[in-house]
């Protein structure tokens, strides 16, 4: 992955969630409050913007400065959550323009566990994890087994979407959800399904 | 959806500049996104700082002032503050003598009120956090993300501002805060849903004669529906669940406030009032201090919380003392 792809994969994820606002905003109100797509959607709608405006020193540098931006601007829990998993993604990678696939998988993992550091949920929990670890542990088993990336980046696509489609009978026991008990069972979870966007986006642009 | 704005995204914008115009003994940054005390920093006090979504007025912007909150930081509609505002306001008011930061206990206020704490920490600044989850609606345990603040929220932020104003230390003032928590519990209902400006429909629809029974402040539905009850049955159901989690004895005094959501009429509510002293009275408890009226609101949701918080003297003391803010003002 360089620079350029890098710039193109967070470009396609503000195209997605501000695409899909009204859908995420409507798994959001059945279970939580509602407001899941306007967030992610200013907060992405800000990391273009800084994409527009910056020279980067490299791909870590990207993920970085789009994770402080995502902190910096969406607020409630995914704010802090997607932010801290791309700065910690950004930071486990090497310096340089170019990163190489093992090392993207390192770095998928450590925003995972970040995210996982900061949330304190478990799989199951119907929350992002239980999107984002099926992705990630994919992403890994394509790359270990010699795959390039737009075989990997589909694998962890299909993964996050079969984990945020599992998602819906799940009782909600992290994050807002979690008030309402077992009624949040029945629901796909709004987090998860955010988190398959991203891994999707990253699947759409790396395509051949 | 009706209401008066103009556009969706540009709604707690302008209300800050409303709240800014209306109240010129408060300073409101526009940019970094803060309310505060136009005399803050105060020099040797300790400053209180709280925030969470916009949504909940007068909560926290309109009980900045002499006696209660140093700074409040607005977020969007029902989306907690970021830390960088967070972190402006704990800077703008801090006077040496610390900073409280009051944070309501929802995953996204405690994430992003830990990360400002954390930045102003890297700053030389000392913080101390005083959680509020009071609602008993929620079971506390491994299952959910615990207990939500609510209505107590007001009482901590009264009851601890009065404290820091006459002097009180950093960890007497945190302290007390967490000690009205500790003795605090709430259960809420609504009869209709919110709805946000960005959503622009209710969160949920409920049918005529339903109720949702144990919601938070936030338009998620809460932990299950009924059918509509007389106002005296609700009561007792409500005060029962609160006594149950927080018991009080016969002879104890407490504090009770009875809350609007932002859309149940005052006669409603003392309606209510009425109820809750019936009650408390027959269970030999006595009422020191009350609060009818709408304080932490959930936009234009029919729906109301009853409050009790068992009060010692000095809670009762410190809730006297003079306070000079937007939305609650007396003594000064």
């Amino acid at each position: 992955m360089d620079v350029v792809l890098a710039t193109a994969w967070l470009r396609a994820v503000a195209e997605s969630v501000t695409a899909d606002a009204d859908e995420l905003t409507k798994l959001d109100s059945a279970i939580g409050d509602g407001d899941h797509g306007v967030n992610l959607r200013r907060g992405f709608t800000a990391v273009t913007a800084l994409l527009d405006g910056t020279a980067f020193t490299g791909v870590g540098d990207v993920f970085v400065r789009a994770g402080g931006t995502l902190v910096s601007r969406v607020g409630g829990a995914s704010g802090p959550l997607y932010g801290s998993a791309f700065r910690a993604l950004g930071k486990a990678l090497p310096p340089g323009p170019v990163v190489s696939l093992p090392d993207l998988a390192g770095a998928l993992r450590a925003g995972l566990d970040a995210v996982t550091r900061l949330g304190g949920a478990a799989p199951g929990d119907k929350t992002i994890v239980d999107a984002f670890r099926p992705a990630v542990a994919a992403f890994e088993e394509a790359v270990a087994g010699g795959a390039a990336l737009p075989e990997a980046a589909a694998g962890a696509a299909r993964a996050a979407g079969d984990g945020a489609r599992a998602t819906i009978s799940l009782t909600a026991r992290k994050g807002r959800a979690s008030y309402l008990g077992e009624r949040s069972a029945g629901h796909q979870d709004p987090g998860a399904t955010s988190t398959w966007l991203i891994f999707q986006a990253l699947a759409d642009v790396t395509a051949p | 959806m009706k209401k008066f704005i103009n556009e969706p995204d540009d709604v707690v914008a302008e209300a800050l500049a409303g709240l800014a115009a209306a109240h010129p003994e408060l300073r409101v940054d526009a940019n970094e996104r803060y309310v505060a005390r136009s005399d803050a920093p105060r020099q040797g006090k300790v400053a209180l700082v709280s925030g969470g979504g916009s949504g909940h007025e007068p909560l926290h912007g309109g009980f900045v002032g002499p006696g209660m909150l140093d700074a409040a930081c607005p977020g969007e509609i029902f989306t907690s503050p970021v830390p960088d505002q967070i972190l402006a306001a704990t800077k703008a008011v801090d006077g040496g003598a610390g900073v409280v930061h009051v944070v309501k206990n929802y995953t996204g206020d405690v994430m992003n009120f830990q990360l400002a704490a954390e930045l102003a920490a890297d700053e030389g600044l000392t913080v101390e956090t005083v959680l509020v989850d009071d609602d008993v609606a929620v079971e506390n345990s491994t299952w959910t993300a615990g207990r939500r603040g609510t209505g107590a929220t007001l009482l901590v932020e009264k009851i601890a501002g009065a404290l820091a104003e006459e002097g009180g230390k950093l960890g007497e003032v945190a302290a007390i805060g967490r000690e009205v928590n500790a003795a605090s519990a709430s259960f809420a209902y609504a009869l209709t849903a919110g709805t946000t400006p960005a959503a622009g429909r209710p969160g949920f629809d409920l049918p005529a004669d339903e109720i949702e029974v144990g919601v938070g402040i936030h338009g998620e539905p809460g932990r299950r529906r009924e059918k509509l009850r007389p106002a005296r049955e609700l009561v007792r159901s409500a005060l029962d669940a609160i006594l149950e989690a927080k018991p009080v004895d016969r002879g104890d005094r407490v504090i009770v406030l009875v809350n609007g959501l932002g859309g149940t009429p005052l006669i409603e509510l003392y309606l209510v009032y009425g109820e809750v002293a019936t009650v408390l009275a027959e269970r030999g408890i006595e009422i020191g201090r009350r609060l009818v009226g709408n304080y932490v609101t959930s936009l234009d949701m029919a729906g109301l919380s009853i409050t009790v918080t068992r009060a010692t003297g000095e809670m009762l003391r410190l809730f006297d003392a003079p306070v000079r803010t937007p939305g609650l003002r007396w003594g000064a």
